[in-house]
């Protein structure tokens, strides 16, 4: 199983650093030739506007989206996180509209109002995880078929799941915490168990 | 899960906020704006982020004078027209300057020698602010006194508004080769060593240990091209500034564009080829070499 890490553009080596020690085969994503080498996707944090507008130039937009509602195990952070979205408060980018979420861009305002919070995750054991959120998003609705992973008071949702989806709104990567990189490995292995990804 | 609905505490302005905010640019350009029109150009071709100026560089240069902080109702103008983040200049060592940009809101200061330095000795202590700050260096050691002031990213100095990127190389080859010299250097010679860089023993520990710095690292002054992008991508750095490049070009959106490219694909030579193609004129370019010593910009600070 080789897990594809979207890489054009963003924090795309901290992921790739953090499969790495957890011993999972990585490969960047850049190209629809990448795409078909990999099991399951990351997108990383980033500028979701250069983002999108880079998978809609080198045609990845529709083939991460076939695959995705084919079962690819798909997880979202922060950039990646509005990129899922099927709801967006703003008309750009274009997102990919796989998640069943309603997103606010940059909703806590600009860099100086990032912040870092412990966050209790109820299905996680070892404590509460540090999550670090740099120009966020606000996830201001969540579908029925949506299940919430965690929640920040006072901030509504900011990891959800959604079948083979995962979205957070925060920076798993940026920590050396990996029980959300392993939850995501997780949900690879059930779906390769199925044989759903083929 | 918390259902009393007490807010968490939360911790604003740290040095892992700061840092991570350049993580997000990586892999990314960074365009010079000087209109709300600019940044809408800009944001649209791909551009990670806009800096807000009065004058693009080459503009800078061929005014002359004294170059100072761009108009509060500029760089508000700017922010208002982009979602992507803002960055501002001020001048090195003008803390008040920062302190205004810090108050408007901006995502990232650059205290930059692109504008008159306010101080000839000392930089701004950037730990005070909440803000993140970008410097620029020409080698290892500034870059490393820079990060010890505070500074969350570095650029290279390059030499800004010639469109020649033979500084930015220049600056970036001994970044880096600084860096793998370090990784091969016997533990005893660490501190003579920190002390010719004329950086605290912890930073060269830390370099030696990653070797790369500590902080995110972009190419600046003088990129011009896709090529050029891709060649500063080549030699290490994490993504790219371009100051007069795009809007001193014949056909801007077209070259912002291509340049954005340049960076994502910049192992790719056949894609360079196809996005270089019919771009029109670069900007001008001036041979440094031509250049008075007193026109020099990457030699302010220090």
């Amino acid at each position: 199983m080789t897990i594809g890490v979207l890489a054009l553009q963003g924090d795309f080596a901290e992921h790739l650093q953090a499969l790495q020690e957890l011993g999972v085969p990585v490969r960047e994503v850049r190209l629809p030739e990448d795409l078909e080498q990999v099991d399951a996707l990351i997108i990383p944090g980033g500028e979701s506007t250069t983002i999108a507008n880079l998978m809609d130039i080198y045609q990845l937009r529709e083939p991460v989206r076939r695959r995705a509602l084919e079962g690819m195990p798909l997880w979202g952070t922060c950039a990646g996180l509005i990129l899922l979205a099927k709801r967006l408060v703003q008309d750009r980018p274009q997102t990919l509209g796989l998640m069943d979420i309603g997103v606010n861009r940059n909703a806590y305002g600009r860099q100086v109002d990032s912040f870092e919070a412990d966050l209790s995750v109820p299905a996680m054991q070892g404590g509460p995880f540090h999550a670090v959120f740099i120009r966020a998003p606000l996830v201001f609705h969540v579908g029925d078929d949506v299940q919430v992973v965690a929640e920040l008071p006072g901030h509504g949702p900011v990891a959800m799941r959604q079948g083979n989806l995962l979205a957070t709104a925060f920076h798993p990567e940026l920590t050396h915490d990996q029980r959300f990189h392993q939850l995501f490995l997780g949900m690879c292995m059930s779906t390769q168990k199925t044989g759903f990804a083929g | 899960m918390e259902k009393d609905g007490k807010s968490p505490e939360v911790l604003k302005g740290t040095w892992r906020l700061k840092a991570g905010l350049a993580q997000m640019l990586k892999g990314g350009v960074i365009m010079d704006v000087v209109t709300a029109e600019h940044a809408r150009i800009a944001e649209e071709a791909g551009a990670v982020a806009v800096m807000a100026l009065e004058r693009v560089p080459a503009d800078i240069r061929a005014a002359g004078g004294v170059a100072r902080m761009a108009d509060p109702e500029r760089v508000l103008q700017i922010m208002e027209a982009v979602t992507i983040p803002v960055m501002a200049k001020c001048r090195i060592g003008h803390f008040v300057e920062a302190q205004v940009l810090e108050a408007l809101g901006v995502d990232y200061i650059d205290e930059s020698e692109v504008l008159t330095p306010a101080d000839e000795h000392h930089h701004i202590w950037k730990h005070d602010f909440k803000v993140p700050f970008v410097c620029g260096c020409r080698d290892l050691g500034e870059a490393l006194r820079r990060i010890a002031e505070g500074a969350a990213m570095i650029r290279t100095k390059g030499e800004a508004g010639t469109g020649n990127v033979v500084e930015a190389v220049r600056h970036m080859r001994a970044v880096m080769d600084h860096c793998r010299k370090l990784q091969n250097m016997p533990d005893d010679e660490l501190m003579a060593e920190a002390k010719s860089l004329g950086a605290p023993l912890e930073a060269v520990l830390e370099v030696r240990k990653l070797g790369r710095l500590p902080v995110v690292n972009f190419a600046a002054g003088g990129i011009a091209t896709p090529s050029d992008a891709a060649l500063m991508m080549w030699l290490g750095c994490d993504g790219v500034f371009v100051g007069s490049g795009v809007f001193k070009s014949e056909d801007p959106p077209k070259m912002a564009r291509a340049i954005v490219q340049g960076v994502t694909h910049y192992r790719e030579p056949k894609i360079i080829a196809e996005v270089s193609r019919g771009l029109g004129e670069s900007m001008p370019g001036i041979d440094v070499r031509t250049l008075k010593p007193e026109q020099l910009l990457a030699v302010r600070g220090w």
